[in-house]
């Protein structure tokens, strides 16, 4: 895996898919022209965030004719970006969308929707089912929205797929204004930064974060989108509140070297976790010990 | 010692400027205009909204009662000044006192939430004159404890200082240079002559502040709030003030008949767009 991958910090206009399209391509396009192989935009891109009753209203099937134009561009560079996701059975999800080679090449459906606090998203949408691996010609990719990096099995499944980068699309608010030792932002931003930093060092992958930016009735998106090395150390981050893009290279040479000088990945107990799993469901850890068979 | 409630005002400045910008371009509007009281709320309302549209842009309104206190309006004319705001002046007298000896309204709440409301209907009015917005000035702490007058100084379109308790606005004020005749007087709602909002309370803002940041922001409980040493019955009246005044926060309740009612199951946002 070596590429350049640009990491687009947008400001979608809630509602206005034609409007927010219009962004994508031309970002997409001028991420190609720079070069770039991948380009991330943050979750619901497309659509906005808190879109509430208009989920019914703007929902589509991944065939829809409006994606064609975003679809012809992934010939040029792959395209990741967010919107509402339609399935025939009635069920809407929030779902991150990977674009190549003019193909749907995967899509990764928010597995932990947020409704605590200021979110509803349960309300509007159904969970996704499952955590699969997008194989990618620039690499193996773990797909992420926002709540699903706060849960640790998810990171875990993309761990054992050996992905080479996990790529993460937020719609984060920024909450806490207090004073912070010689940092500027919300204090929600380094509350993700520690988060983001930590599944880097887990997995020793890279770890793109497209976090949007802009207001919805008062709540402000954070920003700070950044990328992190696979030894965890934020390489790279926007400005928090203005939209902006940034281009970043991912190597081989550099994971190979991060793997081999922290070796988790070969140390990693999998069949542990396995056994756990299937004997003791929610408490787990407490038989860890016995002696049951693996399921 | 460090304050729970404290913020970095520099970048709650930034976000606020932001916040105004946006929200009223998402409205169709770049021009503000704001009730200018001779306080310290009004005046930081104002400096951000000069910030976020340019002092051109924006008006300060400032509307007498024959008997409003002139210092009133004389810190409204120099918050304006010193940040290159257009003013203007409206007395609202005549209009209040049609109404008031029409109807005989005795002294008091009543007079005082009549002229809050005539000065309601002026800003409104001329807003669709200077083509811009309203913008608030109520504080997170008044807005909890319900001191303000409903459609009054309640009404208005967005509001930058909705989640900042008074500590956080007087924080606000000292890094946006509100004039220190403005910053340090008593808060008043100049209703009625020698009037401040902490001897109508019967508490100070900063006993409040210290109080509902537990409260309201962490969620302590009663008896969590009396063992951090706050007196029981302090905790019921400000709990009593903020439960008795929810009405003030919200929008009027809907009678719901059909199957999609509006705030019910017509869920959109304000910056709904299609």
């Amino acid at each position: 895996m070596d590429l350049r991958l640009s990491i687009a910090q947008t400001n979608p206009v809630l509602g206005d898919i034609s409007k927010n399209l219009e962004e994508h391509l031309r970002l997409a396009r001028a991420a190609a022209a720079d070069g770039a192989d991948l380009v991330l935009f943050p979750e619901l891109s497309l659509t906005g965030y808190f879109l509430r009753d208009q989920v019914f209203d703007l929902a589509m099937y991944l065939d829809a004719p409006e994606l064609k134009p975003l679809l012809e561009l992934s010939k040029a560079v792959s395209i990741v970006f967010g919107m509402a996701e339609r399935h025939p059975d009635g069920r809407c999800f929030n779902s991150l969308v990977f674009l190549e080679d003019g193909e749907v090449l995967g899509v990764h459906r928010k597995v932990h929707l947020v409704s605590y606090g200021m979110f509803d998203e349960s309300r509007d949408f159904a969970p996704g089912e499952e955590w699969n691996t997008i194989e990618s010609r620039l690499g193996r990719f773990g797909l992420f929205l926002c709540e699903d990096l706060w849960h640790l099995g998810g990171q875990y499944v993309r761990i054992l797929d050996r992905v080479d980068a996990l790529l993460v699309a937020s719609a984060g608010p920024g909450r806490g204004v207090g004073p912070q030792d010689g940092v500027q932002g919300f204090e929600s931003l380094g509350t993700w930064r520690t988060l983001l930093s930590a599944a880097a060092m887990h997995s020793l992958s890279y770890v793109a974060w497209a976090n949007r930016v802009g207001f919805e009735d008062g709540v402000a998106f954070s920003g700070g989108s950044a990328l992190f090395g696979p030894d965890g150390r934020l390489r790279t981050t926007l400005d928090g509140l203005e939209e902006g893009e940034l281009s970043v290279s991912l190597t081989s040479a550099e994971l190979h070297r991060a793997r081999q000088r922290t070796p988790l990945l070969r140390d990693g107990r999998p069949e542990l976790v396995r056994r756990a799993l299937g004997c003791a469901g929610s408490t787990g850890s407490a038989d860890l010990g016995a002696d049951t068979p693996a399921s | 010692m460090s304050n729970p409630l404290d913020i970095d005002p520099a970048f709650t400045t930034e976000v606020l400027v932001r916040f105004l910008r946006e929200e009223l371009a998402s409205a169709g509007f770049s021009r503000a205009l704001v009730g200018l009281s001779g306080g310290i709320d009004s005046a930081v309302s104002l400096a951000l909204a000069a910030r976020a549209f340019g002092p051109d842009e924006v008006l300060g309104v400032m509307m007498p009662y024959r008997t409003s206190n002139p210092d009133s309006e004389a810190h409204a004319r120099l918050v304006a000044r010193e940040l290159h705001v257009p003013t203007r002046r409206v007395d609202i007298s005549a209009m209040v006192d049609g109404y008031l000896d029409q109807e005989s309204v005795p002294s008091g709440m009543r007079r005082g939430n009549v002229m809050a409301r005539m000065r309601m209907v002026v800003l409104y009015d001329l807003s669709e004159e200077w083509r811009g917005l309203v913008i608030g000035t109520s504080n997170k702490t008044e807005m909890l404890l319900g001191y303000s007058t409903l459609w009054g100084d309640s009404a208005h379109a967005v509001n930058p200082l909705g989640d900042l308790y008074k500590h956080q606005v007087y924080q606000l004020a000292r890094h946006l240079e509100i004039p220190t005749e403005v910053v340090d007087k008593p808060p008043s709602a100049d209703l009625f002559e020698g009037q401040t909002d902490e001897d109508e309370l019967g508490f100070s803002y900063a006993e409040a502040d210290r109080l509902l940041y537990p409260m309201i922001d962490e969620r302590h409980t009663e008896d969590e709030l009396v063992g951090s040493g706050f007196d029981r019955d302090f905790i019921r009246l400000v709990a009593g003030r903020i439960v008795r005044n929810q009405y003030k926060r919200v929008m009027p309740v809907i009678a719901k008949l059909s199957h999609r009612t509006i705030n019910q199951d017509f869920r959109y946002l304000r910056d709904w767009k299609s």
